[in-house]
C-alpha cells in the first residue's frame, strides 16, 4: 500500500489504476436516474455506469409488447404539481417542469418507447453524468479505515477498468429471468424472445407458465387468434384492485380472465411447476405430463412409452396438447456481479429475487451499499410501491437525504413553524403530498414537537422502517414528542380472496374514521421517540408501534381532506388532546377580551394578536360569528346591567370556551363510495 | 330507622308467588292451605298473610319452601300468616297459570300489597284514578319484569310513601303502551305521578307527570319530594337569598316576575309554565312591587340556578316556550355534564358528547365557513400563477401579492380584507393588487419561500420584497400599501420638502394618509447613526412614514426644534406639534425599538388594533372606561397623570366603549354587570392579574388617582377581580380511535403508565371567568332542533348510518 498514490479524482493502487467517486451509481434506469439528479442538486462528486449506450435499456426491451401499465393522467383537474404527482407513474422528480411525462405521450398507458426517450431527455438535459456502454461486472470491497464506511467499493467493468468509490448505489434493476427447470422445459419459450406478432399464433394452443402482468400481457396479445390459452402458476391470481398492489394482476392485462369466466376455452389453473414435464410427440405437439411419470423412465425411447396423466385420468385437465408452451415467471437481481465479501444475500420466502437490504435500503451484508429502484422493493413487496417508479422515485430521495446527513452533515430538510400552524402543516400534506400517497405505509412525515409545544419542525417523507433512529438518521432532535403521518388503507380491506366492492365499504361519518377502507391519512402520537425493541415488536397489521394516541382522518371519495367539520375539527381536536392547548383561531376582538381577562393567551392570539398579527376580519365575518353564537356583539348593550333580549347566551367568555352550538352545518353531507 | 322498619313491616301482607316446583310440602301447623278463588276474596278484608301458590303436582323438595316453612312461625309473631294456595291444574288464572311468567317468581322477595295495587287493564288504572280523584295522588310505575332493581325501587318507596299516595304497579307492556304518548321502550321501567287530588270534577282526567331519570329509590324520591313541592311558590324577598326544594335538589328555580296590575294574569303564567316544569325546575313568582330589583324594567323572567355564587340571570323572554326551553336545554346540558363526570360509558351519552364534538367551536373557520356561498368582489385583485407570476411583477412598479391557501380559513378571512383594501385603492397609480393560491401552486410558493398563510408581500422591481407583518385589517393593510409606495426612509433633498413633509404634505402621495411623520435629521459627519436609520426604515417600512435630511442646513433644520443633529423630528396630527428627539450612537435594533416606542401616544385610546403595541410594554395598565367621549375634564386630569412623570411604571390609556364595544365584555367579566361609567380601573395585566376599581364616589382627578395608586401599591385596596390564570386547554376530547381500536392491539406499549392523551384534563370548576362548569350550560335553541328533528342526519348516506349503528360488529367479513 504503500504505492499508493493518489490524486484526488485517480488513483494508482499496485499498478490498477482507479478512477474515484463519492458516489457510484450502478445502472442509468429511472432509479439510477433519479439518484443522479439528487446527487447532482447536492453539488456531490457521482458516477452513473450504464451497460447500454443509452438510459433505460430495460425498457427498450420490455415490455415485450410496449404497453406500459403505470398511468399517466394527463387532467385532474388541478393544477397544484405536487398533487397531480399523486397521479403521475411515470415522471421523475426534478425542477425541470419540461420533465412530466405527459409532455411525451397523450396515452393514458404509454409506449414504453416514451419511456426511454424520456429517460434519455431527463438524463440530458439536467445534464446527468452518465457512462455509458460500461457493464459492471465486477464489485468488490478494499478496506480503508478513512472511508466513510470502512472501505472503498472497487468496480470494473468489462473494459477492465477500473473504480473506486466511498458509496454504491445500487439500481441494476431486476433483469434476470425466472427459468423453472423440469424435464422437457427446453421446448418453452423465454417471454424476452417470444414473438410478439399475433400472426405467428394463429390456430395455435397456447400454455402460459407465470400469473403475472407479463403473462397475462402476452396472453392478451394472442387471445384473438389462438385456440385457447391455457395459464399454469403456482398460486391463485392476484388482481390489484383486490389487493391495491399495482404489482399485481391489472385490469388493463386482464382480457383472459374475462373469457375464462365467460366459458370461451380459455382458463387457468394452479398447480406448482416444478412438478411439471413436458414431453414432444411426432407432430411436434407438447403434451403436458408431470415429473414422477418421468421418473426411472427413458425419454428417448418417444412419447407412446411414457405415461400421461390422462391415461389414468381420463379427464385430466391439460390433456389437449400444445402448439407453444410460454414461460412468463418475472425477473430476480443479478447476484453474480458482487464479490463474496460483500454478502449481497438473495431475501428470504417470495421475496428471494430480491437483495437483502434494511429499511433504511442499506445493503445487510455491506455498510455503504444502498440498493434503489425495483431491486429495493423487498422492503414493501406487495405492499406499496416502491418497485414501481412512482414509488421509488421517492424512496431514492429518501435515501439521498440520509446520505447527505450522514456523509456530509446536512440534517434531513425541515420547516419550524409555530404550533398555531399544526393543523395547517398536516392538512396542506395530507392534501397534495405525493410520496405519502404512493409510499402509503412505507414514508412518513414527521413533526417533532419542540419544548413546551409552541413551535414544530416538520420533516418530509421519512422511512417509517427508521423510525427509532430518527435522531442518528437525521440528525434532528425528537425529545419532545412527535407525530408520524402516514397513509393507510383499511387493515382488512386488501387481500386477493377480498370482495372490495361490498356494500357499505366507504365510512362517511368522522368519528367511525378508524374504520375507514380506502386508502386515508392516520397521524401517530407519540409522547418518545419508539425505540428499536418497540419497532420490531409492534402489532402485526400494524405499520408502527402502538402510539400513545392515534387519528384517522375519514377516507373520502375525492381525497379532498379539507371538510372544515369533517377533516379538519376532528384533527384539531386530536392534536389539542395531545398538546394539552387549545388550537383554535379567534379573531383579534376575542384576543383583546383574553387579553383582559386572562392571564394566559390562547396559542393563535399570543402567536398573532399579541405579535401584533391578529385577525380583525371582515364586518360580514364577524356577523357570521355572532350569530354562530361564537362572538358575542356588544354594539346594542346600552343599558347597564342588562342582556340583548335575544341572548340568554351568558358571556362571550362561556361561548367561548364552549362554542354556542351552531346549526350544523349541511355541507356535512358526507358521501359513501358507492352512491 | 330499623325500628321504624318494623313497624312498617307489621302491617305488611307478603305475597309469594312460588310456582316453579314446590313441592306438597307436609303439613306445617302453621300452614293454611287454600284454593285461589278463597285466598284472594279473604284479602279484600285487609289481612296480613304471606302467601304462596303452587300446583298441585309437585316435582320434588325445594330449599325455599323450606324457608318459608320455617319462618312461618316466626311471622306469625307479627300478625303475619303464611297461606299457601294451591293451584289447582286446570287453573289459568294469573297467579297460577303462568307458570312462564311465574317461573322467576322466586327471585323477587315481597309485594307490599296494602300500598301496592297491582293492575293488569287500563280499566283497573281508570277506577283506581277515579276513586282516587279529589282525595289523594297517585304513583303509577311499569316495571318490565319483578323482581328486577327497578320493581324493589318502586317497592322500596312505596315503603316510606305508602300512606300518602297511592301505589299502582304493572307488568303489564300493553298497558304502559296505554298510558304513555309516544312508542314506550317496554323493556325500561316507568313512572307516572297522577295528580288525582286537585281534579274536582269526576270526569276531568288526573294530570299526570313522568319521572324522566331511570327509576331508582333515589330518583323515586326526589320526584315524589318534587311533586310533593307546591306549584307555584310566592316570592317577596330578595331573589338571590331564596332557597326552595328545588334549588336543594339541584334544580333551577325561575321566577316570574310580577306586578301588582297584572298579578292574576302573571299567576296564571306561572302556573301554566310551572306544569310544563313540574320535576325539571321550581317556579316561583316574585312580586317586584315588594323587592326591589336593580333590574330593567322589562326583564319579565329570571333563573337562578342551584350552583353557588352563580349570579341570577334576568331575561326578556317572548312567550312561555322560551321558558321552558331555557330550564330544559339547560337540564340537559348538565346530565351530559354528571354524565361525563361519572364517565359512564352509556351509548346515549356518548351520542351526546359525540354531537358536541363535531359541532365546529372555532369562529374564525365557522365564520367563514358560512360566507362561502358570498361571492367575493375580487375582480380588481390579479389571479397569479407559476406561469404569470414573473412577467406580471414586472408589470407594475409595485406589485402586493398575498399568499393565501382556499382551504385555509384564517387565509380566506384576510381574503375578505383583502378584496376590501382593493375598493379602497382603486385607482391608485402604481399599485398591482395580486393574489396566488398556495393550493394551486405550491411550487410557487415555496420557491417564493411561503410556508405559512396568509403572507403579503409587496414586490418593487430591483428591491428586496417586503412581507407585511402588521394586523390583517382593511384600514392596516391598505395603510402599508400606501406608505410602501415611499421608499422607507424618504431622502428629503430641500429644506422645503423637509417642512412639507413634516406637515404631512410631502409627498403628494401620502397627504391623505394621517399617520405621524418621522424625519430623520443628520449632519454628513454622523453617517453610522444614519446607516442605522435607514436600515430601521428598510425594517419599518410600510409601518411607518420616515424621511430623512442630511443636507447642508440639516442644523438649521434641527435646532428650529431645539436638537441638534443626528435627531428625530417626530410630528404627529399634521406638523402642528413636533417633537425633537435627539438621538446617540444606536444600533438597528435600538433605533427601531425607540421609534416604535416614541410613536406611542401618552395617553393613548386603547381599540382592538392597538393593544398589542401597549402589551408589549409589559406595564400595568390604568384604564378609564367611558361610554362614549371622555370629558375634557377627566382628559385633562388623566393626561396629567400621564405626562407628570415621563418614564411611567404603567400605561395610562382610555377605552370608548362606543367605538370598542367589547369593553363591555370585559367589564362584564370583571363585574359581572356594566357599573356605572366613567369607570377607572387599574389592571395587573402581566403580573398577579389583579383587578382593582377606582372608587366611583371620588370625582378622577389626578391627586386622587395618586392617593388611590399609592393606597394600591401599599395593599390597602382590595382587588375587583383577578384574571382568570387557566390554562387553554383543549375546549373538548378527540376521538379515541384507540381505544375503539384497542380489541385488535396486543398492549405493547413500553409505557404502560401513560395513558392516551385523549381526556382532556378537566377545568376545575367555580372559575369565575367562566370555567366549563358554568358555561357548558349556555347551548342555543338550535341545539335542540338538532337533537329533535335532526334533518342533517338523514343526509348522509346509507354507510354512515350504518356504521353509528352498529359500532363493532360492523366488520366487512366474507370468509
Amino acid at each position: 500500500l504503500g504505492l499508493a498514490l493518489c490524486t484526488s479524482s485517480l488513483c494508482a493502487v499496485s499498478g490498477a489504476t482507479f478512477l474515484y467517486h463519492d458516489y457510484c451509481v450502478i445502472g442509468a434506469g429511472p432509479a439510477g436516474l433519479q439518484a443522479a439528479y439528487f446527487l447532482q442538486r447536492a453539488g456531490r462528486d457521482y458516477i452513473v455506469f450504464e451497460r447500454s449506450h443509452a438510459p433505460g435499456s430495460f425498457f427498450a426491451l420490455y415490455p415485450r409488447h410496449r404497453k406500459l401499465i403505470s398511468i399517466n393522467k394527463q387532467y385532474t383537474g388541478k393544477s397544484n404539481s405536487e398533487f397531480n404527482l399523486r397521479h403521475d407513474w411515470n415522471s421523475l422528480l426534478s425542477h425541470d417542469r419540461r420533465l412530466l411525462f405527459r409532455r411525451y405521450s397523450r396515452d393514458f398507458f404509454p409506449n414504453a418507447d416514451t419511456m426511454v426517450r424520456y429517460l434519455e431527455d431527463f438524463a440530458s438535459l439536467l445534464k446527468l453524468r452518465v457512462q455509458y456502454n460500461a457493464a459492471i461486472i465486477h464489485v468488490t470491497l478494499e478496506k480503508n479505515e478513512q472511508a466513510w464506511n470502512g472501505h472503498y467499493f472497487l468496480l470494473t467493468d468489462q473494459d477492465r477498468k477500473n473504480y473506486k468509490c466511498s458509496s454504491l448505489l445500487v439500481a441494476a434493476g431486476m433483469w434476470v429471468p425466472n427459468v423453472v427447470n423440469f424435464p422437457g422445459s427446453e421446448y418453452v419459450e423465454g417471454y424476452e424472445t417470444v414473438s410478439i406478432n399475433p400472426e405467428d399464433f394463429t390456430g395455435q394452443t397456447v400454455l402460459i407458465l407465470g400469473r403475472g402482468n407479463s403473462a397475462f400481457e402476452t396472453a392478451e396479445n394472442i387471445l384473438g387468434v389462438t385456440n385457447f390459452i391455457h395459464m399454469v402458476s403456482r398460486s391463485r391470481v392476484r388482481l390489484s384492485w383486490a389487493t391495491h398492489y399495482v404489482g399485481d394482476l391489472r385490469a388493463i392485462n386482464n382480457g383472459l380472465l374475462d373469457t375464462y369466466q365467460l366459458k370461451s376455452l380459455d382458463g387457468l389453473l394452479e398447480g406448482d411447476l416444478e412438478d411439471l414435464a413436458i414431453v414432444k410427440d411426432k407432430k411436434g405437439k407438447l403434451h403436458i405430463t408431470l415429473r414422477f411419470y418421468l421418473e426411472n423412465r427413458n425419454i428417448s425411447t418417444g412419447i407412446d412409452s411414457i405415461t400421461l396423466p390422462q391415461d389414468e385420468l381420463d379427464n385430466f385437465a391439460t390433456r389437449a396438447p400444445y402448439d407453444r408452451v410460454i414461460r412468463c415467471l418475472g425477473w430476480k437481481f443479478d447476484f453474480s456481479i458482487y464479490n463474496r465479501s460483500l454478502r449481497m444475500m438473495p431475501g428470504k420466502g417470495n421475496i428471494k429475487k430480491y437483495p437483502q437490504i434494511k429499511p433504511s435500503y442499506e445493503s445487510r451484508g455491506t455498510r455503504g451499499l444502498f440498493v434503489l429502484g425495483t431491486a429495493s422493493h423487498s422492503v414493501d413487496f406487495r405492499k406499496s410501491a416502491g418497485g414501481f417508479i412512482h414509488g421509488f422515485r421517492y424512496t431514492t430521495r429518501a435515501v439521498h437525504r440520509l446520505l447527505e446527513n450522514r456523509h456530509h452533515g446536512v440534517p434531513w430538510p425541515s420547516t419550524v413553524y409555530p404550533i398555531t400552524q399544526l393543523t395547517n402543516s398536516i392538512i396542506k400534506r395530507v392534501n397534495e403530498a405525493s410520496g405519502l400517497y404512493q409510499m402509503f405505509g412505507v414514508l412518513a412525515d414527521i413533526i417533532l414537537l419542540r419544548e413546551n409545544a409552541t413551535a414544530f419542525e416538520y420533516l418530509e417523507e421519512y422511512p417509517i422502517g427508521v423510525l427509532a433512529e430518527l435522531e442518528m438518521q437525521a440528525g434532528r432532535k425528537a425529545r419532545n414528542g412527535l407525530f408520524v403521518i402516514i397513509m393507510e388503507y383499511g387493515r382488512n380491506f386488501s387481500g386477493a380472496d377480498k370482495d372490495v366492492f361490498y356494500y357499505n365499504r366507504a365510512v362517511g361519518e368522522a368519528q367511525h374514521a378508524w374504520q375507514s377502507n380506502f386508502l386515508h391519512p392516520v397521524i401517530y402520537y407519540y409522547k418518545h421517540l419508539p425505540t428499536e425493541r418497540e419497532m420490531r415488536l409492534h402489532p402485526p397489521d400494524w405499520p408502527l408501534p402502538r402510539p400513545n394516541a392515534i387519528h384517522h382522518i375519514v377516507e373520502d371519495f375525492l381525497t379532498d381532506w379539507t371538510a372544515p367539520n369533517a377533516h379538519i375539527l376532528p384533527l384539531r381536536r386530536f392534536l389539542e388532546n395531545c398538546l394539552g392547548t387549545d388550537l383554535r383561531n379567534f379573531f383579534a376582538e376575542s384576543c383583546f377580551l383574553f387579553a383582559f381577562t386572562h392571564q394566559k393567551l390562547p396559542p393563535s392570539c399570543q402567536q398573532g394578536y399579541v405579535r401584533m398579527q391578529g385577525l380583525l376580519g371582515s364586518q360580514e365575518l364577524r356577523q357570521h360569528a355572532v350569530q354562530a353564537g361564537l362572538l358575542q356583539d356588544y354594539t346594542h348593550t346600552d343599558f347597564p346591567g342588562d342582556r340583548p333580549p335575544d341572548s340568554h347566551h351568558g358571556s362571550q367568555e362561556h361561548l367561548m370556551r364552549d362554542h354556542g352550538i351552531p346549526l350544523r352545518p349541511l355541507q356535512h353531507l358526507v358521501k359513501a363510495k358507492d352512491e | 330507622m330499623p325500628a321504624q322498619k318494623d313497624r312498617w313491616v307489621s302491617s305488611f301482607v307478603f305475597l309469594l308467588f312460588c310456582v316453579s316446583s314446590i313441592p306438597q310440602c307436609g303439613s306445617a301447623s302453621l300452614q293454611q292451605e287454600q284454593s285461589p278463588q278463597h285466598y284472594f276474596s279473604g284479602l279484600e278484608a285487609g289481612k296480613t298473610s304471606l302467601a304462596f301458590f303452587s300446583p298441585s303436582v309437585s316435582p320434588g323438595a325445594q330449599p325455599f319452601l323450606e324457608h318459608i316453612e320455617s319462618s312461618a312461625e316466626a311471622l306469625q309473631d307479627y300478625g303475619v300468616s303464611v297461606v299457601k294456595v294451591n293451584c289447582p291444574k286446570e287453573d289459568v288464572s294469573r297467579y297460577c297459570g303462568k307458570e312462564n311468567a311465574l317461573r322467576k317468581a322466586f327471585l323477587f322477595s315481597a309485594l307490599l300489597f296494602n300500598e301496592v295495587k297491582y293492575v293488569e287493564t287500563l280499566a283497573d288504572l281508570e277506577n283506581i284514578e277515579n276513586v282516587l280523584k279529589g282525595k289523594s295522588n297517585m304513583v303509577f310505575a311499569y316495571v318490565p319484569a319483578t323482581g328486577t332493581a327497578e320493581h324493589r325501587a318502586v317497592m322500596e318507596a312505596a315503603f316510606v310513601y305508602g300512606t300518602i299516595h297511592q301505589f299502582v304497579l304493572t307488568t303489564e307492556a300493553a298497558l304502559l303502551k296505554a298510558t304513555s304518548h309516544d312508542d314506550p321502550d317496554v323493556s325500561s321501567a316507568w313512572l307516572l305521578f297522577c295528580h288525582c287530588q286537585q281534579v274536582t270534577e269526576p270526569a276531568q282526567a288526573c294530570r299526570r307527570t313522568a319521572l324522566a331519570q331511570p327509576l331508582t329509590l333515589l330518583s323515586i324520591h326526589r320526584h315524589l319530594k318534587l311533586m310533593g313541592a307546591p306549584l307555584v311558590t310566592e316570592v317577596a324577598e330578595d331573589p338571590e337569598k331564596i332557597s326552595t326544594v328545588h334549588l336543594q335538589l339541584g334544580l333551577p328555580l325561575v321566577f316570574i316576575l310580577s306586578q301588582k296590575e297584572t298579578y292574576e294574569a302573571d299567576r296564571r303564567t306561572a302556573e301554566f309554565v310551572a306544569w310544563q316544569l313540574l320535576g325539571k325546575a321550581g317556579v316561583a313568582l316574585l312580586s317586584r312591587d315588594l323587592v326591589e330589583l336593580n333590574v330593567l324594567q322589562r326583564s319579565n323572567v329570571a333563573l337562578k340556578t342551584p350552583e353557588e355564587g352563580m349570579p341570577i340571570q334576568y331575561l326578556v323572554l317572548e312567550d312561555t316556550d322560551e321558558v321552558i326551553t331555557l330550564v330544559e336545554d339547560k337540564n340537559k346540558v348538565k346530565q351530559i355534564q354528571e354524565d361525563e363526570q361519572e364517565e359512564e360509558e352509556e351509548e346515549d351519552e356518548d351520542e351526546k358528547e359525540n354531537n358536541n364534538q363535531d359541532i365546529q367551536d372555532d369562529q374564525v373557520v365557522e365564520a367563514v365557513s358560512r360566507d362561502k356561498k358570498r361571492e367575493l368582489p375580487l375582480e380588481q385583485i390579479l389571479v397569479l400563477t407559476e406561469e404569470n407570476f414573473h412577467s406580471s411583477l414586472s408589470e407594475a412598479a409595485r406589485t402586493v401579492v398575498l399568499f393565501y391557501a382556499t382551504w385555509e380559513a384564517v387565509s380566506l378571512a384576510v381574503l375578505r380584507s383583502y378584496s376590501e383594501v382593493a375598493a379602497h385603492l382603486q385607482g391608485t397609480p402604481g399599485v398591482l393588487l395580486s393574489r396566488v393560491n398556495c393550493w394551486d401552486w405550491p411550487g410557487l410558493c415555496s420557491q417564493e419561500n411561503v410556508t405559512q398563510f396568509p403572507t403579503l408581500r409587496i414586490y418593487q422591481e430591483g428591491q428586496q420584497s417586503v412581507t407585511y407583518g402588521g394586523m390583517w385589517g382593511t384600514e392596516e393593510l391598505s395603510s402599508f400599501i400606501l406608505l410602501s409606495q415611499v421608499s422607507s426612509p424618504l431622502k428629503l433633498a430641500t429644506m422645503d420638502e423637509a417642512e412639507g413633509y413634516l406637515r404631512g404634505e410631502f409627498p403628494s402621495e401620502l397627504s391623505s394618509h394621517h399617520h405621524p411623520s418621522l424625519l430623520g435629521v443628520f449632519s454628513s459627519a454622523t453617517s453610522k447613526a444614519r446607516e442605522a436609520f435607514e436600515e430601521a426604515g428598510n425594517i419599518l417600512s410600510g409601518h411607518v412614514r420616515m424621511g430623512m435630511y442630511f443636507e447642508e442646513d440639516a442644523l438649521a433644520l434641527s435646532q428650529k426644534y431645539s436638537v441638534s443633529p443626528p435627531a428625530l423630528l417626530l410630528a404627529r396630527s399634521g406638523g402642528r406639534s413636533v417633537e425633537g428627539i435627539a438621538l446617540s450612537g444606536h444600533s438597528v435594533q435600538d433605533m427601531v425599538q425607540m421609534i416604535r416606542y416614541e410613536l406611542l401616544d401618552i395617553f393613548p385610546e386603547i381599540t382592538v388594533p392597538n393593544l398589542p403595541q401597549y402589551l408589549q410594554l409589559g406595564k400595568p395598565f390604568l384604564i378609564l372606561f367611558s361610554a362614549g367621549d371622555i370629558s375634557q375634564v377627566e382628559s385633562k386630569e388623566m393626561l396629567k397623570l400621564a405626562t407628570g412623570r415621563p418614564h411611567q411604571t404603567f400605561v395610562v390609556c382610555w377605552l370608548n366603549l362606543k367605538k370598542t364595544p367589547v369593553g363591555y365584555g370585559i367589564l362584564r367579566t370583571y363585574f359581572s354587570t356594566t357599573p356605572p361609567l366613567p369607570l377607572l380601573l387599574w389592571v395587573n395585566l402581566h403580573a398577579g392579574g389583579q383587578v382593582f376599581k377606582f372608587p366611583s364616589e371620588q370625582s378622577i382627578t389626578e391627586l386622587n388617582i395618586l392617593s388611590w395608586l399609592e393606597r394600591l401599591q401599599a395593599g390597602l385596596e382590595i382587588p375587583s377581580s383577578t384574571l382568570s390564570e387557566e390554562d387553554w386547554k383543549p375546549p373538548l376530547p378527540a376521538y379515541d380511535f384507540l381505544q375503539m381500536m384497542e380489541p385488535s392491539v396486543p398492549e405493547l406499549s413500553p409505557h404502560p403508565g401513560a395513558t392516551p392523551a385523549q381526556h382532556p384534563p378537566k377545568n376545575p370548576g367555580g372559575d369565575t371567568a367562566g370555567g366549563d362548569s358554568a358555561a357548558r350550560e349556555e347551548p342555543s335553541q338550535e341545539g335542540t332542533a338538532e337533537e329533535v328533528g335532526a334533518p342533517g342526519r338523514g343526509l348522509r348516506g346509507t354507510a354512515p348510518r350504518l356504521a353509528a349503528r352498529d359500532k363493532q360488529g360492523r366488520r366487512h367479513s366474507e370468509l
